[in-house]
């Protein structure tokens, strides 16, 4: 590469480099300093203390915090996985035409038509004791006593997200779905193959960069979830990113910025682990 | 001629103010409360006001502007923005106001104005829960918890520590003022509520609520917890670490035995939790008991034999006023004034609150309004809220009586406790239990 193109390409990435060194470099570099200061009364006291983190690591709570939300992402992950995979392919192989394929995409997007806060107080009257749900069910004479748990549980804050993120698993599938030859579906039909057959020989395999960036997406949305989780449960739950916000509410900044940076470290390992497993970078070439 | 050093005045609005200055021997001195010079440099001042959602709203904002000359620019936000604004921007706020939950933040930050007790035009007819620190029949209130003489004085005016005897320099002027208590859905209850022990009895298991926080939540769940025989405490709302670990455990329990069916962090989710019928008994705020009520469902909001849950909130000017512009400075003594002087206090009397200044409405509120506001008279005829709706009809007697039935018999106030640190590790592990 001769000198003028080497030029070129620097003055090309600066923008971006700048923008990600004050917007993301240096605002991490701040929160990973302030996690070791002290604090008192909405104030940040800089000098170094070890008690953000140890009081992370020696602390019964942590675990729970790091268990609960490992349990929602599992839970979550498996169930818009299979929903997300299964919907893509019906409407990327069996909707015939582009029209009612992108009717059908929208359509997934419904959730999203009203605000986060309208959304989580809506399912009060669905899911609340003399909810719709539960008037029902007694109704038809299913159950006896109003059910409970639909609502302020573990149960409707694994709804809420199903609810929301299927569609950031079902749109990467979709996008790799779509990309597949034709020809390979029909060439595996003209050897015999049966629906199920290709769908794991070929299909599958071939939507693994959607699934994963998929999977990024949904499990990087249950993690950084305080929102939902804390509608949902009626602040019954706690999660790590749920004890941030108490501690950003308290005005408690530096054991806001350790559990922070723990969590960052958690979720960036999970996230390689993900890329190690499928090469993201090949779908993105494509 | 007046020095502008505002940076937020532009070129244009300086060269405005200018021109204003050179018109007013034209004596358009129609202002009151100014000098006849200041009439016509004030309309290019605009003080920013940031508050609650209780504090600010665009009708009090219209109509101080309307009668003060110059401009108020009034912005609600949550807590947690409203402090980071001002320990970050003080120089972008003018005047600020809190409840007793976040008074204890601003000892010895140097952001908050020591007012001179003489600039407050209505201190001599203000109740003595600020003045005093007692109530009016002169009988000392509850000092559990953030009880208002705790922050109403500064103890010098380098305004760094609040003083519990009067001093010259006041911490903010007292706003609004209740007495808070558990809400209850009668018709589901069914039986006389009259102790804050039913928060936690067998007959609601699944069917109560608290507020989700340190500062209202914790002392309604250790009054509950007092009445109840399960703990006893010296003060409720500044508890030992061993009062903080044995209410939490006690609190683990009822959670893991089912008793709360959610912890509710706005106003929004208190009403519907209470008009959808999940809770029967909970933490409440009283305009969250009208709103219910306006949906009409029953819901009352009576007193408790351990008394209430008091509150109040103060206005607060920023200290920067005091080394920056003397005009600035003027026009937010005179907002501030205004505050307390009519419109305003009535705006927030038809919502359920007091006003710091009770005289002042008795000419601005029509005498069914203080009769059944301030005098817990029954009604004489629709009572209407701020916005001309009716809340209650003819006849309808205010829960808890008159304002000193309610006000008189505070059991504890809203808190920022000593050991906030502590407490708010601890109260983590209660949400994740």
């Amino acid at each position: 590469m001769n000198k003028t193109a080497n030029f070129a390409s620097l003055l090309q990435i600066t923008p971006f480099a700048l923008v990600m060194l004050l917007l993301v470099i240096v605002p991490l570099g701040i929160i990973f300093v302030v996690s070791f200061f002290d604090y008192g009364y909405a104030q940040i006291i800089p000098s170094i203390i070890w008690d953000n983190y140890t009081d992370i690591f020696f602390s019964r709570v942590t675990l729970d915090l790091y268990i609960t939300a490992f349990k929602h992402v599992a839970i979550v992950w498996a169930i818009t996985a299979v929903l997300g995979f299964f919907i893509a392919y019906y409407v990327i192989f069996l909707v015939q035409t582009n029209f009612w394929k992108a009717i059908f995409l929208m359509a997934c997007a419904i959730p999203f038509w009203t605000s986060g806060a309208i959304r989580m107080v809506s399912w009060v009257p669905l899911l609340g004791r003399e909810g719709l749900v539960n008037q029902a069910l007694v109704g038809l004479g299913i159950i006896k006593e109003p059910i409970s748990w639909l609502l302020y549980s573990d149960f409707s804050v694994l709804l809420s997200y199903v609810n929301l993120l299927t569609l950031a698993m079902l749109g990467p599938i979709a996008n790799s779905m779509a990309k597949i030859d034709q020809s390979l579906i029909q060439a595996a039909r003209d050897q015999g193959a049966t629906e199920w057959q290709t769908i794991r020989e070929i299909i599958l395999p071939l939507a693994k960069p959607g699934i994963a960036i998929g999977s990024i997406f949904v499990i990087t949305g249950v993690m950084g979830d305080f929102f939902i989780v804390k509608k949902m449960s009626g602040s019954q739950i706690n999660t790590p990113a749920g004890s941030i916000m108490n501690m950003i509410t308290a005005l408690e900044y530096p054991p806001a910025a350790a559990q922070s940076v723990i969590m960052l470290i958690v979720v960036l390992g999970i996230v390689a682990a993900i890329l190690r497993v499928v090469d993201v970078r090949k779908e993105l070439t494509q | 001629m007046v020095k502008i050093n505002d940076k937020r005045m532009s070129r244009r609005t300086l060269l405005k103010g200018a021109a204003a200055m050179a018109g007013t021997a034209a004596g358009a001195g129609v202002i009151t409360g100014f000098p006849t010079v200041w009439a016509q440099n004030i309309k290019d001042v605009t003080i920013t006001h940031i508050g609650s959602i209780y504090t600010t709203n665009p009708t009090v904002a219209a109509q101080a502007a309307k009668d003060l000359g110059f401009k108020v620019d009034m912005q609600t936000l949550d807590q947690t923005t409203q402090i980071n604004r001002m320990l970050t921007q003080p120089e972008t706020v003018d005047v600020t106001d809190f409840g007793n939950t976040a008074m204890g933040y601003f000892k010895g930050k140097n952001l908050i104005m020591a007012i001179p007790v003489k600039e407050y035009k209505w201190w001599d007819q203000t109740v003595p829960l600020f003045t005093k620190g007692t109530y009016p029949n002169g009988k000392p209130y509850s000092m559990q918890g953030y009880a208002p003489i705790k922050s109403q004085f500064w103890s010098s005016a380098d305004a760094t520590d609040y003083s519990l005897t009067p001093t010259d320099w006041i911490v903010g002027i007292p706003v609004m003022y209740n007495a808070d208590t558990l809400g209850v859905r009668p018709d589901l209850v069914k039986r006389p509520i009259t102790s804050w022990k039913d928060l936690l009895s067998s007959d609601f298991t699944g069917k109560t609520a608290l507020q989700d926080g340190v500062g209202v939540g914790v002392p309604d769940a250790a009054n509950a917890l007092e009445a109840n025989g399960d703990l006893t405490y010296v003060d409720k709302g500044n508890m030992t670490r061993d009062e903080i670990d044995k209410t939490i455990a006690k609190l683990i329990e009822y959670k893991k035995a089912g008793q709360f069916r959610s912890f509710w962090t706005d106003f929004d989710q208190s009403v519907q939790l209470m008009a959808s019928g999940e809770v029967v008994i909970q933490s409440m705020f009283a305009p969250a008991v009208t709103e219910v009520r306006t949906r009409g469902i029953a819901c009352t909001f009576q007193g408790l034999k351990e008394g209430y849950r008091g509150w109040y909130i103060f206005q607060m000017a920023m200290k920067h006023l005091d080394s920056g512009d003397k005009l600035r400075r003027d026009c937010v003594m005179e907002y501030m004034n205004w505050c307390n002087s009519g419109f305003n206090g009535a705006y927030f009397s038809r919502q359920g609150f007091y006003s710091s200044v009770p005289d002042t409405m008795k000419k601005v509120l029509t005498e069914n309004e203080y009769g059944y506001w301030y005098d817990g008279k029954a009604a004489t005829a629709d009572i209407l809220d701020p916005f001309g709706k009716v809340m209650e009809h003819a006849g309808a007697k205010r829960d808890g009586g008159a304002l000193w039935d309610r006000m008189g018999n505070v059991g504890i106030w809203n808190t920022l406790m000593d050991e906030d640190r502590y407490l708010n590790k601890r109260w983590q592990e209660f949400i994740s239990a």
